[in-house]
């Protein structure tokens, strides 16, 4: 049985450590919830289909951290290129994929390809040598900690059930206030 | 035309950190400089939008970079460009090939039609996303590169465009 986004986020908030986690989208609205750190990164305003690559800077910045990126299937596929380039930086990416077949921000919408786009396959031919793919909470939980621990960059896969008129998401405070609290962990200055 | 080895000098000089791009056939012919054993760290792109987003996490990871992409991927890479400066308020810095933008003067000159409509729009874009822009000009210097880079970036903290005529 498929698990539900807040099921899957509920696993990687257990097992994420010290490392930044940037949500994207349906993400943004449940993740507060499990987790409101100064490593919690709402991505919105967001250029869609843009976190991967955000994660990958932030990760070449910051190469003792580690960063997790949690994405949508409608936001994967408005940038396929971004698998080829995390894929050919090595760096301490972990791009988690929430594939719901559909853009639920939206209301529920089928996005092109629903059900029929291989994910596992496209990262694997993109160059990610680790690439992992779970259907069921209990294999999320039982294989997270192997997914998210190694060498990066990491394509994690979770078929997530759809769900449709979701309220849009709002992050949980300004993005300049995000920023401000990010690099005051990351002790950056300004 | 500016040496790469020149660039990669003072851009280093100056503080930048890595270098994300996806060249065109002026900016190209700095990547031997770029990517050989003195040059910057290089980050190469599929699309000019993630190059743009990458260092903006670089940015907010505290690291310092330049984008070099031609304006054909500037215009792409709109809402790329609109998040990280107006969003995030990054101080981005970008190195843009005007495409076309000599032979465009040319005929102007002449009374004729833009060769490519890429000089036609370049400047109305950036003004658009209202990122200041300075163009390099023949006698332009890598030095000159570096002090805009110093002056926007680092010391204004603002996003600023140089625009190359190609």
């Amino acid at each position: 049985m498929r698990m539900t986004t807040r099921q899957a986020l509920e696993v990687l908030a257990r097992h994420r450590g010290e490392r930044i986690v940037i949500t994207t989208m349906t993400a943004v609205g449940i993740w507060p919830e499990l987790s409101d750190t100064e490593l919690d990164f709402a991505y919105l305003p967001s250029s869609m289909g843009q976190a991967p690559a955000l994660g990958l800077g932030l990760a070449l910045a910051q190469p003792q951290r580690g960063v997790i990126v949690v994405n949508g299937d409608g936001s994967l596929l408005m940038n396929l290129g971004c698998l080829v380039t995390l894929a050919a930086h090595p760096a301490e990416v972990f791009l988690v994929v929430l594939d719901n077949g559909q853009y639920e921000v939206t209301g529920g919408q089928p996005h092109v390809g629903a059900g029929l786009v291989d994910y596992v396959g496209l990262s694997s031919a993109a160059g990610f040598r680790r690439v992992y793919s779970f259907d069921g909470e209990q294999d999320w939980s039982a294989g997270c900690v192997e997914a998210l621990n190694g060498p990066g960059p990491v394509f994690i896969h979770l078929l997530v059930e759809s769900r449709f008129g979701q309220k849009t998401p709002a992050a949980p405070r300004p993005m300049v206030e995000q920023i401000a609290r990010l690099r005051h962990r990351l002790c950056l200055d300004g | 035309m500016l040496d790469g080895r020149d660039v990669v000098v003072a851009l280093k000089a100056a503080g930048v950190s890595h270098v994300v791009w996806l060249p065109d056939s002026y900016l190209g012919q700095w990547d031997a400089a770029l990517s050989g054993p003195e040059g910057l760290p290089l980050i190469r792109v599929c699309r000019e939008g993630e190059a743009i987003a990458i260092a903006g996490g670089l940015l907010l990871g505290g690291q310092w970079p330049i984008v070099l992409l031609q304006c054909t991927g500037l215009f792409e890479a709109g809402d790329a460009l609109r998040n990280i400066v107006h969003d995030l308020k990054l101080p981005l810095f970008l190195l843009v090939g005007a495409r076309g933008w000599k032979q465009s003067q040319h005929n102007r000159s002449l009374g004729r039609p833009a060769a490519d409509t890429c000089a036609v729009f370049l400047e109305d874009i950036v003004r658009a996303w209202r990122i200041g822009y300075t163009w390099l000009t023949e006698s332009s210097s890598a030095t000159d590169l570096a002090t805009l880079y110093r002056q926007q970036a680092r010391l204004a903290k603002q996003a600023h465009c140089v625009l190359v005529p190609e």
